[in-house]
C-alpha cells in the first residue's frame, strides 16, 4: 500500500522542516540582548512550570484547562507514539493501542476546542486560529484510522486507495499545522515558543508560587537607554512574545482597552512579534487598538518601534496595573516591555507626553512631583508632634509618609494613620524633610535615571537610622521600597498600613467599635494586590470593624485599576471613558454606599468621579473613626515584646 | 531657512526657587530652544564657568551634541569672558535669558554684551519669526500677552522672555553623552561682586488687608480677587472735547505722539 512508504517520508519531512523552522526562529530570538539565565536548570524545571504553574493560571477557566490538557496531552503522546509506530515501524500491539487511545484523547479535546470556536468571544483572535480545531480533529482522526491495522483491529489494506488518499490529505494537513507549523509561525508556535519561554523565563521567581513584580534597573552606561528596536529587548523577552496564544485574556482585563484608549495588550504583544520577525499587522485577526485601524503598522528587528509599529500613545495609555500579566496563561510580561519602550522615549527622546516632562523636572529639582518646597514636607503634621528620625535615631517603626504629605486629601489619611499609631502606642518616627519621593512615578514614566537617583538618596538616609520595619500608607511607595530598592542595595522589611494595623488589631492593641453605615465594598489597589499579594489584611480589618463586604465582580487578583497607576493621570492619553468612572460603576453595581480603599492615589482617582457616587474612605480613616481610645495603653508594654 | 547662520545661546546655572537646587535656568533654556528651532543642532551653546558642572547636561539633554564652556572660576566676571569670545568668534544672533536665576541676577548681562560688541539689543523677545536677507523679524513680549513686531539687522543680541516657547524636555541619555568642551580662557576677576555679601532674602512684613466679610464666599472672594490697578482716571460725564483732550494728553505723556 502506498501509505506504507509514504507515511514515514511525510513524517520525516515534517520533522526536518520543523527543525529548520526552529533554527530560524531561535535565531530571531538570539538577535536580542544577552540575559543570564540558567539554561540547564530552566529546561529541567520546565515540565513542572508547565504542569503546575501554568496550569494554575489556565485552571481559572475550567473549560479551557480540561480542553487543553486533553488536546495537548493527547497530541504530545500521539506524536511520540507516531514516531515509534509509523516512522520507526515498531510492531507492537501495545504501542498501537496506546496511540489509538492518545488520538482519541486528543480528538475529544479538539471537539471542545471546536465548540469554543463556534461562537468565539471577541477577545479571541480569529484568522488561522479558527482553522486550528479542524487541524486538530483532522490530525487525530487520520492517525486513529491509520493505526487501526497496527492494532490488529482492521486488516492491513482495508478501504482501498480512496481512503488512503483521504488519509494522506488528513495526515499532510495535520502534520503541517501541528509539526512544522509549530516553528514556522502558525498558531501552534505557542507550544514550541511557550515551552522554551517557560524554561528561560526572565523572572524565574514567579514559579513555584513565588512573585516577582519589581521592574529591573537600567544600566545607565548602556549604548542606548531603554528599548528602541525589537533587538534591544533581552532575547528571552523576544521569546516570551512568541509564546502568546492570542487568547485575549489580557485584553479582556485591560482597563485602558475598556476605556477606549489606544491600547490592547494582546495586540501589543503581537506587534512585538511583528517587530522581531518583520512584517505588518494586516493579517492580525483580533481586536485592534481602540480607534486605530489595522494594516498600517510595519516593523522589523532593526527598526525603531515607535516609528511605524507602535504609536507612543499606546505605550503611555498603560496604568501598569498588571491585570494582563496576572491573567496571561503564558506568563508573558507586558508591563516590562511597555516600560522598556517608555524608557527609550523618556531617556533618549525626551518625549514624555503632557505633564510628564514637568513632573520629571520637578522630581529632579525638588524631589516631589509637584515642585513643592522640599522643606515643607512636614507642614501637614505641624500639630502632630511627630518624632523625627534625625532626633531619635531609632524606632520600631519608620512611618514612610510619601508625597501624600503635600496633598490635602491624602493628609487626612496620614492623620488618621498617625492617630491609630498613637492609640496603639507604637514606637514610630518619620524622616521628615529627609524623605524624598520614592521614585515610583519617575520609574514608570521611563526615567530610570531619576528613579535611581531618588532611590539611592533615600537608601542613604534610611541607612543612617535603626528601625525594624517601614510602614507606609502608599502602596506605590510600599512596592518600590519593598521590591525595587533591593537592586540598589536597600533591603528592608516593608509593610502596608493595612497589614500593620491588622497586626495591631490581632494583638489586641486597638479597640474598635463596629462600623455604622451602609453597604461597603473594597477596592484592591493594584500595587498592593497584584504586585504584592496582599488581599487579606484589608479584608480582615474591615471584618474586624464589623463590615460585611459587598465584593465587586472584579476584586482580589482581578481587581480593576482605578486608572491612577503608571503615571497614567500625568500622561493622560484620551479615551472614550475614564477608568475611574468604570471602577465606580463596578462599585455602584453592588450597591455600595462606601468604597473602602488602601491608597491615596485610588482615593484621588475615585473621588474625582462626579457626584452623586459612593463615598471613598481609606481603611486608616475607617479604623481611626472606630477607635475606642484610652483602653490599650496599659497593654502596650506587653504587646511591645510580641511586635518586636 | 537659517542653518547657515551662526546662532549662539548663552546659558547659566539656574536655581530652583523652592529647593534652591541647581538646574537649567528657565529663560536660558528657552533661549536654547529658540536657537534649536532656528538652527537645529547647529546652534552653539556657550557657558562661562566650570565644565565639570553636571547641571550643564540638562541643557545638553535637549539634544545638543556638544556645549562649549569658557573655563572660569566662580570669582571671574563671566560677561567679560563671553564678550571677548563673541568678539573673536563672529556670531549672527546671540540669545540670552533676561535675568540669571543665581549670582548677581542683575539682568545686566545682555546689555553689557551688546554694548561691548556694539550690536543692537532686543529685550524680552517671545519669538524670532524669520531671518531673511540679514534682517530678523522678532516678536517682543509685552505685558498681558501683547506682542510688538520688531525688525532688526544682524548681528544682534536678544534676551528671551518667559513668554517664549517653553524649552523641550531634557533627556538623560543624550545629556550624558554630549561633549562638554572646556576652553581655557582668560579670567577677569569681578571686583564689584567681590564686595557683595550674600544672605538669604528676608521676607518683608506685609500689612494685611482687613476684610469685612461675614460669609465664607466673601472671604474667599477677598482673598482671591485681583488687586485693581491704581492710576488712571475714569472720565464718563465730561463733554467729549474734554475726554478727547485727556486721551491726547495721555498719548503725549506716553510718547506715542510727539
Ligand atoms: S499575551 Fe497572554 S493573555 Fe494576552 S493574548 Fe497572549 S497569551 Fe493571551
Ligand atoms: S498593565 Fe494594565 S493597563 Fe497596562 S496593558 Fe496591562 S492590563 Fe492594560
Amino acid at each position: 500500500m502506498i501509505l506504507d512508504w509514504l507515511l514515514p517520508v511525510l513524517i520525516s519531512a515534517a520533522l526536518v522542516l520543523a527543525l529548520a523552522g526552529a533554527i530560524k526562529r531561535v535565531n530571531l530570538w538570539r538577535a536580542g540582548q544577552p540575559d543570564s539565565v540558567n539554561l540547564i536548570a530552566g529546561l529541567m524545571a520546565m515540565p513542572r512550570r508547565y504542569l503546575v504553574d501554568l496550569h494554575h493560571v489556565v485552571e481559572r477557566d475550567k473549560y479551557m484547562s480540561n480542553t487543553h490538557v486533553a488536546t495537548a496531552g493527547g497530541f504530545v503522546l500521539s506524536m511520540l507514539l507516531i514516531v515509534l509506530v509509523h516512522l520507526f515501524g515498531l510492531e507492537s500491539r501495545w504501542l498501537a493501542w496506546a496511540l489509538l487511545a492518545s488520538s482519541v484523547l486528543m480528538f475529544t479535546g479538539a471537539v471542545f476546542v471546536f465548540r469554543r470556536r463556534l461562537n468565539p468571544p471577541s477577545r479571541l483572535s480569529k484568522g488561522p486560529w479558527m482553522r486550528l480545531p479542524k487541524s486538530l480533529l483532522m490530525f487525530s482522526a487520520s492517525f486513529f484510522i491509520l493505526t487501526l491495522p497496527a492494532a490488529g483491529i482492521l486488516p492491513e489494506d482495508f478501504g482501498g486507495w480512496v481512503l488512503a488518499l483521504i488519509l494522506l490529505v488528513g495526515v499532510a494537513w495535520g502534520l503541517s499545522e501541528l509539526v512544522f507549523g509549530m516553528t514556522w509561525g502558525g498558531p501552534m508556535k505557542h507550544a514550541f515558543a511557550g515551552a522554551l519561554h517557560l524554561a528561560f523565563h526572565r523572572r524565574p521567581e514567579r514559579f513555584n508560587g513565588g512573585r516577582s513584580t519589581g521592574l529591573k534597573p537600567v544600566d545607565l552606561q548602556a549604548r542606548v537607554l531603554g528599548v528602541e528596536k525589537p533587538t534591544d529587548f533581552k532575547w528571552n523577552q523576544l521569546l516570551g512574545f512568541d509564546a502568546c496564544v492570542q487568547c485575549g485574556k489580557c485584553e479582556a482585563m485591560c482597563p485602558a482597552f475598556a476605556a477606549g484608549q489606544p491600547l490592547n495588550p494582546k495586540k501589543l504583544i503581537q506587534d512585538m512579534v511583528i517587530g522581531l520577525a518583520g512584517g505588518s499587522d494586516a493579517k492580525f485577526a483580533g481586536s485592534p487598538y481602540p480607534g486605530v485601524e489595522l494594516g498600517h503598522a510595519v516593523g522589523g528587528p532593526g527598526q525603531t518601534i515607535t516609528e511605524g509599529l507602535v504609536n507612543p500613545d499606546t505605550l503611555w495609555s498603560c496604568t501598569t496595573c498588571r491585570a494582563c500579566v496576572e491573567e496571561c496563561p503564558m506568563m508573558i510580561e507586558h508591563v516590562d516591555a511597555i516600560v522598556d519602550m517608555r524608557r527609550f522615549l523618556t531617556m533618549e527622546k525626551g518625549n514624555t507626553p503632557n505633564k510628564g516632562a514637568e513632573v520629571l523636572e520637578n522630581l529632579i529639582a525638588t524631589d516631589n512631583p509637584n515642585g513643592f518646597d522640599p522643606g515643607g514636607r512636614m507642614n501637614w503634621a505641624a500639630d502632630q508632634n511627630l518624632p523625627l528620625m534625625s532626633d531619635v535615631k531609632e524606632a520600631d517603626v519608620l512611618f514612610w509618609v510619601s508625597d501624600g504629605a503635600f496633598d490635602m486629601r491624602s493628609q487626612r489619611i496620614l492623620r488618621a494613620f498617625v492617630k491609630v499609631l498613637k492609640a496603639a502606642g507604637v514606637d514610630f518616627a518619620v524622616l521628615g524633610d529627609e524623605e524624598r519621593d520614592s521614585g515610583d512615578v519617575a520609574r514608570r514614566l521611563g526615567d530610570d535615571a531619576t528613579f535611581q537617583s531618588l532611590a539611592k538618596r533615600n537608601i542613604a538616609v534610611l541607612n543612617k537610622y535603626r528601625f525594624k520595619r517601614i510602614v507606609t500608607t502608599d502602596p506605590h511607595a510600599f512596592h518600590v521600597l519593598k521590591n525595587e530598592y533591593g537592586d540598589l542595595g536597600g533591603h528592608y522589611e516593608v509593610l502596608h498600613h493595612t497589614t500593620f494595623i491588622n497586626e495591631l488589631v490581632q494583638l489586641g492593641r486597638l479597640q474598635l467599635d463596629t462600623f455604622k453605615g451602609g453597604t461597603v465594598t473594597y477596592h484592591d489597589p493594584c500595587y498592593l494586590g497584584r504586585y504584592n499579594g496582599e488581599y487579606d489584611s484589608p479584608r480582615d480589618l474591615l471584618k474586624a470593624l464589623g463590615i460585611e463586604l459587598a465584593e465587586m465582580e472584579r476584586s482580589g487578583f482581578r481587581s480593576r485599576c482605578c486608572g491612577g497607576g503608571g503615571g497614567a493621570p500625568i500622561t493622560d492619553i484620551p479615551g472614550e471613558h475614564r477608568i475611574a468612572d468604570m471602577r465606580m460603576e463596578d462599585a455602584r453595581a453592588v450597591g455600595a454606599e462606601l468604597v473602602a480603599v488602601g491608597c491615596q492615589q485610588c482615593t484621588a482617582m475615585l473621588e474625582g468621579v462626579v457626584e452623586p457616587r459612593p463615598q471613598i474612605k481609606d481603611i486608616a480613616e475607617l479604623v481611626s473613626e472606630a477607635l475606642i481610645e484610652g483602653a490599650p495603653a496599659a497593654r502596650a508594654a506587653v504587646a511591645e515584646e510580641v511586635l518586636s | 531657512m537659517t542653518s547657515d547662520l551662526n546662532i549662539v545661546a548663552l546659558v547659566s546655572i539656574g536655581q530652583h526657587p523652592k529647593s534652591g537646587r541647581a538646574r537649567r535656568a528657565e529663560q536660558d533654556a528657552r533661549a536654547v530652544e529658540l536657537g534649536m528651532r532656528l538652527a537645529g543642532d547647529n546652534v552653539q551653546v556657550l557657558h562661562a564657568g566650570d565644565a565639570a558642572e553636571e547641571t550643564l547636561r540638562q541643557y545638553a539633554g535637549m539634544g545638543l551634541k556638544s556645549l562649549r564652556v569658557l573655563q572660569q572660576s566662580p570669582q571671574a566676571d563671566a560677561v567679560v569672558a563671553l564678550g571677548d569670545y563673541l568678539a573673536e568668534h563672529r556670531a549672527d544672533v546671540v540669545l540670552t535669558g533676561v535675568r540669571a536665576e543665581s549670582g548677581e541676577s542683575s539682568g545686566m548681562a545682555p546689555y553689557l554684551l551688546a554694548e561691548k560688541l556694539g550690536w543692537p539689543l532686543v529685550t524680552r523677545i517671545a519669538d524670532i519669526v524669520s531671518i531673511e536677507n540679514g534682517e530678523a523679524q522678532i516678536l517682543q513680549a509685552l505685558p498681558r500677552g501683547q506682542r510688538r513686531a520688531i525688525q532688526v539687522r544682524l548681528p544682534f543680541v536678544a534676551s528671551v522672555d518667559m513668554a517664549a516657547q517653553v524649552a523641550r524636555q531634557s533627556a538623560f541619555g543624550p545629556g550624558r553623552r554630549a561633549e562638554l568642551e572646556s576652553l581655557p580662557w582668560v579670567e577677569t576677576p569681578d571686583s564689584e561682586r567681590a564686595q557683595f555679601k550674600e544672605a538669604p532674602a528676608r521676607k518683608r512684613p506685609k500689612r494685611l488687608k482687613k476684610v469685612k466679610a461675614t460669609t465664607a464666599a466673601e472671604r474667599f472672594k477677598a482673598a482671591t480677587a485681583k488687586s485693581q490697578g491704581t492710576g488712571g482716571r475714569i472720565i464718563k460725564d465730561q463733554p467729549p472735547t474734554e475726554q478727547a483732550q485727556a486721551i491726547f494728553d495721555l498719548l503725549l505723556e506716553e510718547g506715542v505722539l510727539r
